[in-house]
């Protein structure tokens, strides 16, 4: 302990404090504040970036995600659409099909109708003739005043030569 | 291969710095203060002697004594200014003047005051004194020490440990300005700041408060270990080794954590809640021991004696080739110490940087045990 | 002479006290490998507080 004390030196002592008091103000300006100050700001700078990185991948994945949801949606819709079309053509079809066949049963029914009436019509005019023939033969036969057999029959065939039956 | 070639750099790396190490110290072992003119060093008293010279601060820089041809002893060094508070005030000198003697032969007259050198002090002599009387114990007692302000070799290794940081860290501070990453001799100090601020003052301080002292343990950090590691090259400085600078680092952290202590850390020291009252007392006088004798003591003695034990260790080893040249021949000794110094060496440097590590890690925790908030009971 | 029995008692105490506490703490280190870095960090405290210890005492001792 004397020796330890014998070997300090008060001189030395003072002169290093000074010089420790200088040396620490000294490196805290010029070295250890800019020193860490920027060390910190790379930090906090490396920080944001990946928290950056980070954002830009969720980000990037919701992105995807909308995408995706989009797409299906999108098909979801065209194939309702498709369907729709679908559906609308078959309906379309099928009603000109039902159309067709109404008009045309109309038609026919019609064309039936017409035809019926014809025949009526024309059965009656038929009628009418064959009376109207028959009146003239007779009244013919009844002017020649026919002798024989044999004149009758030939007037007959005359007179239904002139006729044409219309 | 790369590894390979790596290797074989690091060891001739490592080869010519021991090279340089153990040459240089051959050379200034021849070197002796404790006669008139500095002899030769061969018995092993001259050698303890010698050790004990070493672990003193000194006035000048030697960097190398021989023997010229004319057989007179050739001290290659540089002088420092001596600079003395005495009786009759501020007095300056170059330390050449005393001619490299230590033992209070050589008298310095100046403003009428006489000064005589003594095992590295310097003692102002009594009016009408010419000589210094010894006594046995080898004690002057015709004289006083005067409070010695002198650029003495440690002051010197502090101004230039504290330019050459200044230089590194400024210049690392700089490239911050131009760059993210640092390059050059930045890229090692980068992690080692890192390692200090990661390692050391955040989990010893505590989020909240450690950018407050990150400034003061860096500087203790590089500033002691930065010095241990000078402290092992040819340069022979001592500058951790000598108790005015380890004490003055300690009496620094006792400031910095008595003045940032919280009134919570005060309470504790003094009326610790929890125990008995009639102990509470007791336990006051043991924590204030604690907080100003017991920390900074063990802190200041810590760095001391370590490094000087590196020291004496290391020159004893390095004196081997003295000591054992008889038993064991020019060779054998030489070889010896080179092999043991070479082991210690390594020791050394991993001592020096676990050094300043404990200094600032210990600083760190008793700075932090006084800015720790705790929770009320 | 007593002053150097007293060094060699403090270097003998200091001793197993490093030794205990290298010891205990390898140990930790093998049981559990991930909090090695802390045991390190606890077991250098300690050392050194040890260290603080008996150079407090050595110094003591060579008055």
């Amino acid at each position: 302990m004397e020796a330890l004390l014998e070997d300090f030196s008060p001189g030395l002592f003072i002169i290093s404090t000074i010089l420790l008091l200088i040396l620490i103000a000294l490196m805290v300006k010029f070295a250890w504040k800019p020193i860490l100050n920027s060390l910190e700001e790379r930090e906090s700078g490396i920080q944001d970036a990946l928290a950056a990185a980070e954002n830009a991948r969720k980000e990037m994945q919701n992105l995807q995600a909308d995408n995706e949801r989009l797409v299906k949606e999108a098909r979801a819709e065209r194939d309702v659409m498709m369907k729709d079309a679908r559906d609308i053509r078959d309906k379309m079809i099928a009603d000109a099909k039902e159309d067709a066949k109404e008009v045309t049963t109309k038609l026919i029914e019609n064309a039936q109708a017409s035809i019926q009436q014809e025949k009526q019509a024309a059965l009656a005019e038929l009628k009418k003739n064959v009376a109207e023939l028959s009146i003239g033969i007779a009244e013919s036969v009844i002017k020649r005043e026919l002798s024989s057999k044999k004149e009758q029959l030939k007037l007959v065939e005359e007179t239904l030569k002139d006729v044409t039956l219309n | 291969m790369k590894i390979a070639q790596k290797t074989i750099k690091f060891l001739a790396i490592i080869a010519v710095s021991f090279f340089t190490i153990s040459g240089f110290a051959s050379s200034t072992d021849k070197k002796q203060d404790n006669q008139n003119d500095g002899g030769r060093v061969n018995t092993k008293e001259e050698v303890k002697e010698y050790i004990q010279h070493h672990l003193k601060d000194s006035h000048d820089f030697n960097l190398w004594s021989y023997t010229n041809d004319a057989g007179e002893r050739v001290h290659v060094s540089f002088p420092l200014p001596v600079i003395l508070w005495s009786s009759k005030g501020l007095i300056t000198f170059m330390s050449s003047e005393f001619h490299h003697n230590d033992d209070g032969h050589v008298i310095v007259e100046k403003n009428g005051l006489k000064f005589a050198k003594i095992h590295s002090k310097i003692y102002e002599l009594d009016n009408g004194a010419t000589t210094v009387s010894f006594d046995e114990t080898h004690h002057a007692t015709n004289g006083h020490k005067v409070i010695d302000l002198s650029i003495t070799k440690s002051v010197f290794g502090i101004l230039m440990i504290g330019l050459l940081m200044l230089f590194w860290f400024s210049g690392l501070a700089k490239q911050y300005k131009t760059r993210k990453v640092p390059i050059g001799f930045g890229r090692i100090l980068e992690p080692l700041v890192l390692y200090v601020r990661d390692e050391i003052a955040r989990p010893n301080i505590g989020d909240k408060h450690y950018r407050r002292f990150t400034g003061y343990l860096l500087t203790v950090f590089f500033f002691i270990w930065v010095l241990n590691l000078f402290g092992l090259t040819p340069l022979g400085f001592n500058v951790t080794g000598q108790i005015a600078v380890t004490a003055c680092l300690a009496i620094f952290t006792l400031f910095v954590y008595t003045f940032s202590a919280n009134k919570d850390y005060w309470g504790h020291v003094l009326w610790m809640p929890g125990i008995p009252v009639f102990v509470k007392p007791i336990l006051a006088i043991i924590e204030i021991a604690g907080h100003f004798l017991i920390k900074p003591f063990s802190l200041l003695v810590r760095l001391f004696a370590n490094i000087t034990a590196g020291h004496v260790v290391l020159m004893s080893l390095i004196a081997i080739m003295f000591t054992l040249k008889k038993e064991l021949g020019v060779v054998g000794a030489t070889g010896l110490s080179f092999a043991l110094s070479f082991l210690i060496i390594l020791i050394e440097v991993l001592v020096a940087f676990l050094q300043a590590y404990i200094f600032t890690m210990l600083s760190a925790l008793f700075i932090g045990m006084a800015v720790e908030e705790h929770e009320h009971h | 002479m007593y002053n150097l029995i007293g060094a060699g008692l403090v270097v003998i105490g200091g001793g197993i006290g490093l030794g205990q506490i290298g010891g205990k703490a390898v140990e930790g280190i093998a049981r559990q490998p991930e909090a090695s870095g802390k045991i390190q960090t606890a077991m250098i405290i300690v050392a050194a507080l040890l260290e603080g210890l008996a150079f407090g005492a050595l110094i003591l001792g060579q008055g």
